[in-house]
């Protein structure tokens, strides 16, 4: 039997197949361009061209070029912060008392009003350079994708089954190892899982942040993004619809090349002892497996990582567990200084405040806050009355279930404020009242998540109770509420908090829309953001952000964790 | 006894070691007390005792993965700081990394050492070899049957050749056949000289396991975890399980462990000075009937041997004992010297039908487990009658660890609820009258 392998195998060797070739090409071709453009990102500002762009399709593959780099620069950025960040919180209970509760916050405040000053930030780090603008664009990214990654290592890392870190102790691995050998590996699966979905998040920052204005001022950094806004603005609706097909392209390459096997590869990594079914290997995955090149890089990579984890680094030895008290004055240090910090920060805001702002502009932020969660809530309702028996439906035939898992995914993470110029268009033409008619924006992107996790949910939904439900001949209303509806709940909140969060940032670029000379506006927070930040108002963003980051938070501790808690305790298939 | 000739040379020596779990306003929870334990080169010891006795703390503590509150350990003269050396662990749970392959997983203590590559290949193909698992090397663990992955987990532990392998319930998570032939593969490699370790410490609660494989049992008692006794096996490798002499071992270790039964005169009186120092296991009310029905009808006509019943039940000690002991604290059984007989009420109780059986319930647990009688009495006197679970947990754990709070809250539950004494919801954590009477 095994005779019979290596023949072919060492035929193989003398010769390399045309997969070899194909891949050498890609690999060359990559390199290239990545060089290209890394040379762009250290022009002067004023050079020609390195902020100026043109609606020739032909420049459509560099601008997509430079994007995709802008983002993953983001995400080695936002690895190295979970790492780090998600690590420290996971590993000193001092310090988590304040990294957790401020990763909370942050996941839920709109960074993108915040674009302005970010890049105003950066250009004074490198005065006259793109790389201030670039890094201020790879920022607003950054800021889209980290904090769920963190929040998925620190999960994790709390996680981490008590015997494994027993065996990694008792056999003498540094903290070092294990964290390669143990921690990571155990966290993958979900971090790979979140820095998908991150990456889809970054996606429709990355539009909104490569065009900037501050006061008189505008740069466009070359890239798919800012072709966007200067078709909006020039009226050119061909520009438009090559962006788009351009952003299809990007995101179909990147999710079969990169995210599918990656996906599929780190369910290794899932943490459980029976084999479950698994599915087959998408092709790229089954690609590097066989051409040599890509498997000889592959097991390099590999190797090294192996290497680089397993030396024997250690900042101090392993020592016994003690079960004591941990101390109390060291404690009460560590509560007394931030209370002397948070002291200091809320003199600092009431200050800013009183200087700049009245209770009326409070008033009226919140007012307009409630517009928008109205907007939110109603979406909410009716992509949920929509998706849900959709989903169900899907969910419940495997065969259509495998064929939109990925379309559904897809849609998810192509960047909902491209498709934006077409509804734009549309209210224009038709005068329709931008206060209805822009609402459905917030949601465009968002909406998949709740019809992709209903499909997970209904397709795992067991096979037993469904023939106890024929069985009873149960059907109609009562099928739904006693049968289906418990069953995907825990599945659709998950969704649904993932959707909701969206639409809500959604809200800053959705609130207001422009087409040429026209400019839309509905009344909401969003908007309210969207004007201040125009007018380099940094008190009304700070409080639009602020109250925006509030209503967030309550709408989560409100509604959604209850939810959740709920659905986990009860409507849970143990 | 072997120190007849000359004394082997001590491994691991343990004095006065005490281990307590801080509680914040009461006081610490004692989960061992005043162990000593040495183990020298050449044999094979258990540690023996009922779930929550704290055999398994004191394996941590060898190991060095646990530091005691109070008492000392050396390994061979030295103090213990830390993981020790000498020392490598097998896991109840196998604990193999599931993303790491047969051959990785055995590999991952020698890389830890820094053991180069090419050697550390060479030893763990030795391991695998020796342990029965070649073959296997590049499969991972979800690919692999329960006995082939501790398999694993002992080849890792080998490997490292360690002057002491610990082993925590090794075959517990295993059937019945397949801990038997890990069992006998391993006393095998140790009779013939081929397992690299010099001593055994093995942490158990099967009787007859400990009896079979070790040349030395210490008897742990619970609460808090003390060494009861220590006996010595005098029979041969290999041992045979039907032999009348290792019967008659393993029902005095029966007897030993069944004595000293938490009712007592003693526990009564202190059960009622305070209702909520009763502790329950838990055992549901069906597997209690069930066992009744069984100890009343043939071959056991009302009293049956209890290394017979466990043997015909397929039960370990770990589950027959608390049985045993629930049904004794209910009046429906007695528990002496490795027997255990039905009472009166225990008859009664299984010749009647279901309504009458819940009205037996109920009587014998008002009267005999006074914490139902508390939660009834707080039930009848609120307007409400509704009370949260959250105070009973709270006085509870004044007289308990948490883990045995939360088990003895949740058997008065599912006892009360079966004895209609009083109704729970779940989702409220609170006890309330709904539906009674």
């Amino acid at each position: 039997m095994r005779a019979n392998a290596i023949p072919s195998m060492a035929a193989g060797w003398r010769m390399p197949n045309l997969w070899d070739a194909a891949a050498f090409l890609c690999v060359i071709g990559a390199l290239i361009a990545v060089g290209h453009v890394a040379g762009g990102t250290f022009a002067p500002i004023d050079a020609p061209g390195a902020t100026e762009i043109t609606l020739d399709p032909r420049n459509l593959p560099e601008y997509a070029l430079r994007t995709t780099l802008r983002m993953f620069a983001a995400l080695a950025a936002s690895l190295l912060f979970t790492f780090t960040y998600g690590t420290a919180a996971a590993k000193s209970r001092r310090a988590a008392l304040v990294l957790v509760p401020v990763l909370d916050v942050l996941q839920s405040v709109p960074i993108l009003g915040f674009l302005t000053f970010t890049v105003v930030f950066f250009m004074s780090l490198f005065p006259g350079q793109v790389l201030g603008l670039e890094l201020a664009s790879i920022f607003a990214i950054f800021t889209s994708q980290a904090w769920n990654m963190a929040f998925s290592m620190y999960q994790s890392l709390k996680t981490v089954p008590a015997d494994l870190n027993e065996c990694a102790n008792s056999f003498h691995l540094t903290g070092w190892q294990k964290f390669w050998r143990l921690e990571v590996p155990f966290a993958a699966p979900g971090l790979v899982w979140n820095t998908m979905m991150s990456m889809s998040g970054g996606w429709f920052f990355v539009v909104a942040s490569e065009a900037v204005t501050v006061g008189d001022n505008s740069w466009k950094l070359p890239g798919i993004g800012s072709y966007v806004a200067l078709a909006l603005e020039q009226r050119d609706i061909g520009a438009v619809a090559w962006a788009i097909l351009a952003m299809l392209l990007v995101i179909l390459a990147y999710d079969q090349l990169l995210f599918r096997p990656l996906v599929a590869w780190s369910a290794k990594f899932r943490f459980e002892t029976t084999a479950g079914a698994t599915a087959s290997d998408p092709w790229m995955l089954r690609l590097m497996r066989r051409t040599r090149l890509l498997k000889v890089i592959g097991s390099a990579i590999g190797d090294a990582a192996v290497f680089v984890g397993g030396m024997r680094l250690s900042f101090r030895r392993a020592s016994a567990v003690t079960q004591k008290a941990p101390s109390k004055a060291v404690d009460m240090a560590w509560g007394g200084l931030l209370l002397v910090l948070l002291a200091l920060a809320a003199w600092r805001v009431v200050v800013f405040a009183s200087e700049s702002l009245a209770l009326a502009d409070v008033r009226e932020a919140v007012v307009l806050g409630l517009f928008t969660m109205a907007r939110v809530v109603v979406l909410m309702v009716l992509a949920s009355a929509f998706w849900v028996p959709v989903g169900v439906w899907l969910g419940l035939r495997p065969v259509w279930a495998r064929r939109a898992q990925p379309v559904a995914q897809f849609l998810a993470a192509f960047p909902a404020n491209l498709l934006f110029p077409v509804f734009v268009i549309f209210i224009v033409r038709f005068g329709l009242s931008p206060d209805i008619w822009l609402t459905p924006l917030m949601i465009l992107g968002t909406q998949w998540y709740i019809l992709f996790n209903v499909v997970a949910g209904a397709a795992a939904f067991p096979g037993d109770l469904k023939e106890v439900a024929s069985n009873f001949r149960i059907g109609g209303w009562l099928w739904w509420r006693r049968v289906m509806i418990p069953g995907i709940f825990p599945y659709y909140v998950t969704g649904a908090i993932t959707a909701s969060g969206g639409s809500w940032n959604a809200a800053i670029v959705a609130e207001v829309a422009s087409w040429g000379d026209t400019k839309l506006r509905a009344h909401g927070l969003g908007a309210y953001i969207a004007d201040a930040t125009d007018k380099g108002d940094m008190a009304r963003v700070v409080l639009g952000v602020v109250v925006m980051s509030a209503f967030v938070v309550l709408f989560n501790r409100l509604l959604w964790r209850p939810m959740y808690a709920y659905a986990q305790r009860r409507l849970t298939l143990a | 006894m072997d120190a007849a000739v000359t004394p082997r040379p001590c491994l691991i020596e343990v004095q006065g070691c005490r281990q307590a779990y801080h509680k914040e306003a009461n006081a610490d929870l004692v989960v061992l007390d005043d162990v000593n334990l040495t183990l020298r080169e050449g044999e094979i010891v258990a540690l023996l005792g009922r779930s929550g006795s704290g055999k398994s703390t004191l394996l941590r503590i060898v190991s060095g993965l646990l530091k005691p509150t109070a008492g000392s350990v050396t390994w061979r003269g030295v103090p213990v700081d830390g993981p020790t050396d000498g020392v490598a662990m097998v896991f109840q749970s196998f604990a193999l990394f599931p993303w790491l392959t047969v051959q990785e997983n055995v590999e991952i203590g020698l890389e830890a050492r820094g053991v180069p590559r090419a050697r550390r290949e060479e030893l763990a193909e030795a391991a695998i070899g020796m342990i029965g698992l070649g073959g296997f090397e590049s499969a991972y663990p979800k690919e692999l049957s329960g006995g082939m992955r501790q398999r694993v987990g002992l080849a890792r532990a080998l490997v490292v050749h360690p002057d002491l392998l610990l082993m925590d319930e090794p075959f517990s998570a295993l059937d019945v056949l397949t801990a038997e032939t890990l069992r006998t593969d391993l006393i095998d490699l140790w009779v013939e000289g081929k397992l690299p370790v010099k001593s055994v410490l093995m942490v158990t609660h099967n009787i007859e396991e400990a009896v079979l494989m070790c040349d030395r049992i210490l008897v742990f008692s619970s609460n808090p975890g003390r060494v009861a006794s220590e006996l010595a096996v005098p029979f041969p490798h290999p041992r045979n399980r039907l032999d009348p002499a290792f019967r008659q071992m393993v029902d005095d270790i029966y007897a030993l462990m069944t004595r000293r039964t938490p009712i007592g005169p003693k526990a009564a009186a202190a059960a009622a000075a305070h209702p909520m120092s009763t502790m329950l296991q838990r055992v549901g009310t069906n597997i209690m009937s069930g066992l009744m029905e069984t100890l009343a009808a043939e071959p056991y006509n009302g009293r049956a041997d209890l290394p017979a019943l466990s043997a015909s039940l397929q039960y370990e000690v770990d589950d027959l004992l608390p049985l045993g002991e629930m049904l004794q604290l209910l009046r429906f059984s007695v528990l002496e010297e490795g027997d255990i007989h039905l009472t009166d009420l225990g008859r009664s109780f299984v010749d009647a039908d279901v309504d009458e059986r819940k009205r037996i319930f109920a009587a014998t647990l008002r009267q005999n487990v006074p914490l139902v009688n508390t939660i009834r009495q707080v039930l009848d006197e609120r307007w409400n009658h509704r009370a949260s679970a959250v105070r009973f947990r709270d006085e509870l754990e004044d007289h308990m660890s948490p883990d045995y709070a939360e088990d003895t809250l949740r058997t008065v539950i599912a006892w009360g609820r079966y004895a209609e004494i009083f109704a729970y919801d779940e989702e409220a954590e609170q006890f309330s009258l709904e539906d009674i009477e």
